[in-house]
């Protein structure tokens, strides 16, 4: 595919590693999510080695995660399902936050690389698309698992005629989850490089902090809806 | 010849997507804002339950206009009707 330059800023340039003839990666994106992941399961080995009754460091910081994950999934599962969603919900919510806030905090950009540059993993359209798709695929499989072919039901209510709607509806929800969140990051970065770009000292900086808290604020989102889909498949 | 003309037309594309994708969420946005601040007066201990709700039902609201956002950006730097 074709990309153009605008002011130096680039969209959607990646550095490619072969696997086959056919197949590809992008290779930036791979190695920040493999960084994202080692990082967030150091930080939950090291907050759950060994537990005390009085938290100190680690644990503390593990307990506030784990009470915000817990509310989330609580709220829209309610107290008979939410243990057994909880790991998804917590592993959405992890790595998107972490991949974030390790594109927003971590100065990717003194590493060189070939072509394209590190940046955070949901920058990368397919990364988001992997996530939203792998809610559409929990959300069918526990319905079925749930209520069997009663499942299919769910179409015809609250009448027949809404039955072409409530099919859309299961494409539009992957693409929406996909898009908010890749939105969102792209916009922040687009808007901090052209910022830097315009002027590259102090002026920034507000902005990069509000994109900190906005990012936080989508993977609170994406797990919320990620919840809230199920809830509604199982309910 | 037809090249910059798909690339003049990709250009207005992607003003227009972004900018009238603003308008509806910022309307909804200020009415959103709005009510949360008359529900703050009039009852200021629900403080902390208003700002979360009003905080994510903002993100839903930008996520409209981030549609555009990302249909700009596809029209940008990704034009699939260049080459």
């Amino acid at each position: 595919m074709h990309t153009f330059l605008l002011s130096k800023i680039e969209v959607g340039s990646h550095l490619y590693v072969n696997i086959t003839e056919t197949a590809h990666l992008h290779g930036e994106t791979v190695g920040v999510s493999a960084f994202v992941v080692a990082v967030v399961t150091l930080f939950l080995v090291l907050g759950t080695r060994d537990l005390k009754k009085v938290p100190g460091g680690a644990q503390n910081v593990a307990e506030v995660v784990y009470e915000l994950i817990k509310g989330i999934a609580f709220t829209q599962l309610g107290p008979s399902f939410y243990a057994q969603f909880l790991p998804f919900v917590a592993t959405i919510f992890l790595f998107v936050l972490g991949s974030n806030w390790a594109g927003a905090l971590i100065p990717w950009k003194l590493i060189e690389i070939p072509s394209g540059e590190l940046s955070a993993p949901t920058n990368d359209i397919n990364t988001t698309a992997c996530l939203a798709l792998l809610t559409s695929l929990t959300y069918f499989g526990s319905g079925f698992y749930f209520k069997g072919l009663g499942y299919f039901g769910r179409y015809v209510k609250p009448t027949a005629l809404l039955l072409p709607i409530n099919i859309i509806e299961d494409f539009t929800k992957p693409l929406s989850l996909n898009f908010r969140l890749f939105g969102n990051i792209v916009a922040d970065e687009l808007t901090v490089s052209v910022l830097c770009s315009l002027v590259p000292i102090l002026i920034p900086v507000p902005i990069m902090v509000l994109g900190l808290f906005a990012s936080s604020i989508q993977a609170l989102i994406f797990s919320t809806l990620a919840a809230a889909y199920l809830a509604e498949a199982i309910e | 010849m037809v090249d910059s003309l798909v690339a003049a037309a990709s250009v207005i594309g992607a003003a227009v997507a972004v900018g009238f994708a603003g308008i509806g969420p910022g309307i909804g946005q200020g009415n959103a804002a709005g009510q949360a601040v008359e529900g703050i007066a009039r009852q200021p201990e629900a403080e902390g339950k208003i700002r979360g709700t009003l905080l994510l039902s903002f993100a839903f609201m930008e996520a409209l206009t981030i549609y555009g956002l990302v249909v700009a950006l596809s029209l940008l730097f990704a034009n699939p009707f260049v080459g």
